[in-house]
């Protein structure tokens, strides 16, 4: 907790906004002493080539909490979302400046193992992506990968994630047919359970239901709430009722600066800086 | 008014006229090529009436009615039309001179078409049209008259083709395997020399074997020799439509037939069994007659070994082309090369072909693998192999191109969904990426089938020759053998049509052969479309 509140109170060269923001988060976290940080990220820059996408981002991200980013499009809460499972590294002339931690270590240390880190970070993207390959092959896709490679306890992984990701009485009767059948929503829990059969600590989820219907979106976060357990979710959503509903924190966005971030019903009902106040109460953005 | 053209101009009707029809222009040239050599091809086949005419000056003419024109410049104020002649096929080329002959219609004085004329296929010298005077068994006459001549002629006609079988089998098989083994003693007993590993014993050995095997040798040859008078037992006394005689052995006669005694059911009978004849015989006759399965085999084995060297090579240089290479001005240059390759005349190919593969990785497969071989080249002559990869280089820019475009249409999506599962970017183009990219692949391989099917010219200097002793593929280990030189279908065609002593009497045979290049081009397309959709279907079915 210690390194936390000192990450946090890092002397910082900005406005003066940018202290109460800290103080904001402090405050909020206070609220909360059992709260253990799972990602922390500390006066973090990150460049596209020459265009900065992130100025002096600093947050914490609570272990087996909802943590959700907002903003408008382009304000940098996708970015700094991929930069948790280094999945920006495939931009060419991305580059991060500054510390993302996880568990307290590095991600960016020369020293880590990408595949490795991205098996303990998962992913959910905003547009649906199964693999044309059958509803169980999708699933078993990472653990493969890893090298298990025995049906019975490939088959055991795959009704465990289903059933994780509420779709195995939907689909057991036809998981070696295509993935590509399933409805929108089914696609989206099933790359859901394709993430969980890997077992990961954090699962980050950029949009996950921009493109699903109101169903399947409630289904979606009701099943966040039950994964909440098992571990971190990270999620950017341009929708605010669902940040209001599903997450126990909250990060406001606005041209590649963290605003505000604490609690959500403190950003929701009593945010520090007006212009969250303006964004959350729909006067812009 | 000039509204209304406006209106007109803009609403697009004109532009989809004009694109109608440019499609229709292309479909009635594909349909007219296509019919053209349908009608040509598949006419050949038919057994065509005979016609036996007498001419004013009392001659006679008898032969299949090849067509009919007008005599150039003939019109005059009695005929404003112009003459006519006709075109007669009259064979006996031996007799004759020539296969076909012009009448000029006004000295036709009668035609008919009788019975009892028949056409016999011979081995050689073409078709001889006419009678049978009497059958004979050496000196002895069994059957007089053309009636009891044409019914004691059948059974022999069957029997010599059985006995010429035998001795086709004979010469290739058995006798063809023994001068194999003839053959790989004497390397073998100069590979030792050459080694100086020539201990009298292993030679001595090898030469007692090669003693042996050339006893067998020309016990078959005793054999062969007594078949081959077996086959002249008989012969067949034929009289040609004015009275002259001919004398034949009835081993030359492949079949006869008496096309005017034949109903309907048997001309199409008739008809399948030509049309299978030519697919499955040998060539004769300075490839004119016979059939053109060597061709076919040798041009389906090409673009086989093409599309195994091909797939490959194109597929590994798209993919780093696109997944690995820093995008940029090298790799647009490349990009380039690679689609004006695509453009180089094919001759050029060829030359190349025979420069690098034949003369520089030919010759020094020679000098290292083979060298009791020489001075007979092995692999440093044309052949099969290096014709395939000649072909596979003139096709692989276009592998290459539809590999990339393959590439670039799989979502991004699904590579980030891959990585993000912890794969390695190899493993995510191996399970993911490659799977999506196939059908842009086989895309690829179907383009360059079709491109390499019909190419000649290249394989001219790198292994296609006219008749090929034997195919690149038999019993002899290690059965494909990829130094042997082979017939192509499209090298076939051209010389047949124009480099053949008898062109006229050739002309169907360049049909045929065209239509079955463009029936195993469809064939060979349509299996690759085939494993394309099977490929699509697997991967990317749409749903349940």
């Amino acid at each position: 907790m210690s390194s936390r509140i000192d990450t946090l109170t890092q002397p910082h060269h900005t406005a003066a906004r940018r202290a109460q923001t800290a103080e904001t988060t402090m405050a909020s976290s206070e609220r909360s002493q059992d709260r253990i940080p799972k990602i922390t990220v500390e006066d973090t820059d990150f460049f596209y080539g020459e265009k900065q996408a992130l100025f002096k981002v600093a947050l914490t991200v609570p272990a087996n909490q909802v943590t959700a980013f907002i903003g408008p499009s382009g304000c940098g809460k996708s970015t700094l979302l991929r930069c948790f499972n280094r999945l920006n590294d495939l931009v060419e002339g991305a580059r991060v400046v500054g510390r993302i931690c996880l568990d307290g270590k590095d991600i960016y240390d020369p020293s880590v193992d990408v595949t490795d880190l991205r098996t303990r970070v998962g992913m959910v993207f905003q547009k649906v992506n199964p693999f044309p390959k059958s509803i169980y092959q999708n699933v078993v896709y990472g653990p493969q990968l890893q090298g298990i490679r025995r049906r019975s306890v490939l088959d055991g992984i795959a009704e465990k994630s289903l059933q994780g990701a509420g779709l195995w009485e939907e689909v057991k009767d036809r998981l070696h047919h295509s993935a590509l059948g399933l409805s929108g929503g089914q696609q989206q829990r099933l790359c859901i359970a394709r993430a969980l059969a890997v077992n990961p600590e954090v699962l980050l989820m950029d949009e996950p239901c921009s493109a699903l219907d109101p169903l399947s979106t409630a289904k979606i976060e009701e099943l966040l709430h039950s994964l909440k357990d098992q571990l971190t979710v990270v999620i950017v959503t341009h929708n605010m009722q669902q940040a209001a509903r599903i997450s126990d924190l909250t990060g406001f966005f606005l041209m590649g600066e963290l605003l505000e971030y604490a609690d959500t019903k403190t950003i929701f009902t009593n945010p520090s800086d007006s212009r969250t106040e303006d964004y959350v109460t729909g006067r812009f953005g | 008014m000039s509204d209304r053209i406006k209106k007109f101009l803009s609403s697009g009707t004109l532009f989809v006229w004009f694109c109608g029809t440019a499609v229709a222009a292309s479909l009635l040239m594909v349909g007219g090529v296509l019919l053209l050599i349908m009608v040509n091809g598949l006419g050949f086949f038919w057994p065509h009436a005979l016609v036996e005419m007498t001419l004013t000056d009392g001659t006679r003419v008898l032969g299949e009615l090849k067509g009919e024109e007008v005599i150039p410049h003939s019109a005059t104020p009695e005929f404003p039309e112009g003459k006519t002649r006709v075109r007669l096929k009259v064979g006996n080329r031996d007799l004759y001179g020539l296969d076909f002959r012009w009448v000029d219609t006004e000295h036709i004085a009668s035609a008919d078409s009788p019975k009892d004329v028949a056409a016999f296929e011979r081995r050689e010298w073409g078709n001889f049209y006419g009678r049978i005077r009497e059958v004979s068994r050496g000196e002895d006459v069994v059957a007089t008259g053309n009636q009891e001549g044409w019914k004691a002629l059948q059974p022999l006609i069957e029997q010599a083709n059985d006995l010429q079988e035998e001795i086709e089998h004979l010469q290739r098989d058995v006798i063809g395997d023994i001068n194999f083994e003839i053959e790989g003693t004497r390397l073998r007993i100069r590979e030792l020399e050459l080694r100086g590993q020539d201990d009298a014993r292993e030679v001595a050995e090898l030469q007692a074997m090669t003693s042996q095997l050339e006893t067998q040798y020309h016990k078959h040859v005793e054999t062969l020799r007594a078949l081959s008078r077996q086959l002249d037992e008989y012969s067949v006394l034929l009289v040609e439509t004015n009275g002259q005689e001919k004398r034949l052995p009835v081993g030359q006669i492949v079949k006869a037939l008496r096309p005017n005694d034949m109903d309907f059911f048997e001309k199409i009978l008739r008809y399948f069994m030509n049309f299978w004849s030519v697919l499955s015989e040998e060539p004769r006759e300075a490839n004119t007659e016979g059939g053109i399965s060597p061709a076919i085999f040798g041009t389906v084995m090409m673009v086989l070994i093409m599309s195994v060297a091909v797939v490959p090579f194109g597929v590994l240089a798209a993919f780093y082309l696109r997944e690995y290479a820093k995008q940029g001005l090298i790799v647009r240059v490349i990009r380039i090369a690679v689609n004006n390759l695509a453009g180089v005349p094919s001759i050029v190919f060829g030359v190349f072909g025979l420069g690098f593969f034949v003369y520089a990785v030919g010759g020094t497969i020679d000098n290292l693998f083979y060298p009791e071989a020489l001075p007979t080249p092995t692999f440093g002559t044309g052949g099969i192999l290096w014709a395939s990869f000649t072909l596979a280089l003139l096709t692989v820019p276009v592998v290459i191109v539809s590999t990339e475009e393959g590439l670039s249409a799989v979502p991004r999506e699904y590579r980030e969904g891959s990585l993000a599962l912890g794969a390695t970017k190899f493993e995510s183009m191996l399970r993911v990426i490659l799977p999506c990219a196939l059908p842009g692949i086989l895309t690829g391989l179907i383009l360059a089938v079709a491109r390499a099917t019909g190419e000649v010219a290249p394989l001219m200097l790198t292994g296609v020759v006219k008749l090929a002793p034997a195919l690149p593929l038999d019993h002899h280990f290690p059965f494909l053998h990829f130094e042997r030189k082979f017939m192509h279908l499209g090298f076939h065609i051209f010389d047949v049509g124009f480099q053949s002593p008898n062109v006229e009497a050739a002309k169907p045979m360049v049909y045929v052969t065209t239509l079955v290049l463009v029936m195993v081009v469809i064939v060979l397309n349509l299996s690759a479309v085939a494993l394309r959709n099977y490929m699509q279907k697997k991967f990317k079915a749409s749903a349940v």
